[in-house]
């Protein structure tokens, strides 16, 4: 009895976290444009998403900045957190406390701030600030998963290194960074899934003309969104997917591998 | 390896350029008139009647929902923390992969489910009931608000709750605890600071919200968030505005303090 309690418990949060995930995709397949009524299954919006200019500069805006965003702030925030690893005392503190602010600051706090910042100097606000923003909320995030890794790491094998006469960036290259690697990777991935979803700041950030997914969709929400964005949905969800699967059945694999030894 | 220290210059330039300086200019505008001068009349006109309610509707809608997904989110972390190690996995992912697509989107799906031809309605009348408002009030906000964040309720509580050895439990069991007294003794106290975590995910980005409240409020009712938009979009505003924010912060601040400090003297008293 609790069993089953336990099970149709849990099957039903997950009913209600895909609820709007599955109608998206159901309404994908819609022949009709509003949603008001079924007309039957169609692939149309597939097609005509490819041919719509707003959504398709929309994307590629989004992809562009997380890639940049992704790329830049994982390798400063590597850069900054080996150098923040070896510093000591007042300036490591304080520099550590100004790092967690856009992580516990709203976002909508950070945004303002920026817009702020870009206005004091007249800089025109565009595809330039809307990206130095997702670096700047990027870049906490990969220096907290990168620096718990060095600390994890053993300060002798430094100290060996350089006994045996490697120089300092050979120590860098050849024992910090293998060994801070997993804390590397998943800070990249966060950066990257973080400002591929941001609204509000990239919201206040950016100028005319510069419009990501979030931004697009929270425009046209209240008109009304065409159906070629439930089609773009239900791809990205799932490339997720399938991005996953392939993972995790390559890690189930190499534990497989590691059981037969 | 000393002069590597000199890596994390650049950094700090660009923290005071890219989040001190911005701040402080938060500051700077909070504190001044539009015409220049020092004044503290955009902090006191705050304290008046209409926006103090603001600022309790969002706590408040924010509490709520908090308590909604600890209520809602606690039993899901655990039920899945006893499952088989690869159920588990597949589970966890499956709560978490929702996250992964575009906020702005599944919050636009509700309004197709709940909207006045939305899904549920057209259910109703399916069954001969007449269509209920179900969208633009405070239940669709609350809804919202749950719904996006409840993940980040389940997962920090989970991941407290993985490393709970079950020697604990065995041992409560033996020295004649039921089931609820081993839970009310032993795992509660044991997964606080997993709650601790999932409360600050959730009542941050809540109580800061201005999209939930937009799309799925109608904008009928005013949040923080609203406000502090409405000033920097619609009225231009950035005074007044930057106060608001300011006040934002604090808010934030508080309630961080408070929850580490609950954290902290648990960890004493363990």
């Amino acid at each position: 009895m609790m069993k089953f309690l336990k099970k149709t418990y849990t099957y039903l949060v997950l009913i209600f976290l895909y609820a709007p995930v599955v109608v998206m995709a159901v309404y994908s397949f819609n022949e009709n444009r509003s949603s008001k009524n079924w007309g039957g299954f169609s692939l149309r919006w597939y097609e005509s998403l490819f041919q719509n200019d707003e959504i398709l500069t929309a994307l590629y805006y989004t992809l562009i900045v997380a890639a940049l965003a992704c790329v830049i702030s994982t390798i400063v925030g590597t850069v900054s957190a080996i150098g923040i690893y070896f510093l000591s005392g007042k300036v490591k503190s304080v520099m550590l406390n100004v790092n967690y602010l856009p992580v516990i600051n709203p976002d909508i706090v950070t945004g303002i701030s920026m817009m702020l910042l870009f206005g004091y100097f007249h800089i025109k606000q565009g595809f330039v600030t809307m990206l130095i923003a997702h670096i700047t909320f990027c870049i906490p995030y990969v220096i907290l998963s990168v620096l718990p890794k060095l600390n994890q790491m053993d300060k002798h094998m430094l100290e060996a290194a350089m006994d045996l006469g490697a120089t300092p960036l050979q120590t860098l290259t050849k024992i910090v960074l293998p060994e801070v690697l997993p804390g590397i990777v998943s800070g990249a991935l966060m950066a990257f899934t973080l400002s591929i979803d941001d609204f509000v700041i990239s919201f206040f950030s950016t100028g005319s003309g510069v419009t990501n997914l979030s931004i697009y969709v929270y425009s046209a929400a209240k008109r009304g969104i065409s159906p070629e964005i439930n089609a773009l949905s239900t791809l990205m969800i799932l490339t997720v997917s399938i991005l996953l699967a392939v993972v995790n059945l390559g890690s189930n694999k190499k534990s497989n591998v590691k059981g037969d030894r | 390896m000393k002069k590597t220290k000199i890596l994390g210059l650049p950094y700090g330039v660009w923290m005071i350029v890219f989040i001190v300086f911005p701040i402080f200019l938060m500051f700077l505008y909070a504190v001044r008139n539009s015409a220049g001068n020092y004044t503290i009349k955009n902090f006191s006109d705050f304290f008046s009647p209409i926006y103090i309610r603001i600022l309790w509707d969002s706590v408040y809608m924010a509490g709520i929902s908090t308590v909604i997904c600890l209520v809602l989110g606690y039993p899901v972390a655990m039920i899945i923390s006893k499952m088989p190690e690869k159920k588990r996995n597949i589970f966890l992912v499956l709560i978490i992969m929702p996250t992964w697509m575009n906020f702005l989107l599944r919050t636009y799906s509700w309004m197709n489910i709940l909207g006045k031809n939305g899904l549920i309605n057209k259910f109703l009348s399916l069954l001969g009931m007449a269509p209920m408002d179900l969208l633009y009030n405070d239940g669709a906000v609350l809804l919202g608000m749950v719904y996006n964040f409840l993940p980040f309720m389940i997962y920090p509580i989970y991941s407290v709750l993985i490393k709970i050895s079950p020697s604990y439990l065995e041992a409560a069991k033996d020295l004649g605890a039921n089931a609820v007294k081993a839970f009310i003794k032993v795992t509660l106290p044991l997964s606080v600071p997993g709650i601790i975590t999932g409360i600050t995910m959730v009542f941050m980005p809540a109580v800061s919200t201005f999209v939930i409240s937009d799309l799925l409020g109608g904008g009928t009712h005013m949040y923080m968030g609203n406000l502090i938009s409405h000033q920097f979009l619609q009225k231009g505003d950035w005074n007044f505005g930057s106060a608001v924010s300011f006040i934002m912060m604090i808010v934030i601040l508080v309630v961080m303090c408070i929850t580490n400090k609950f954290s902290k003297t648990d960890k004493e008293s363990v």
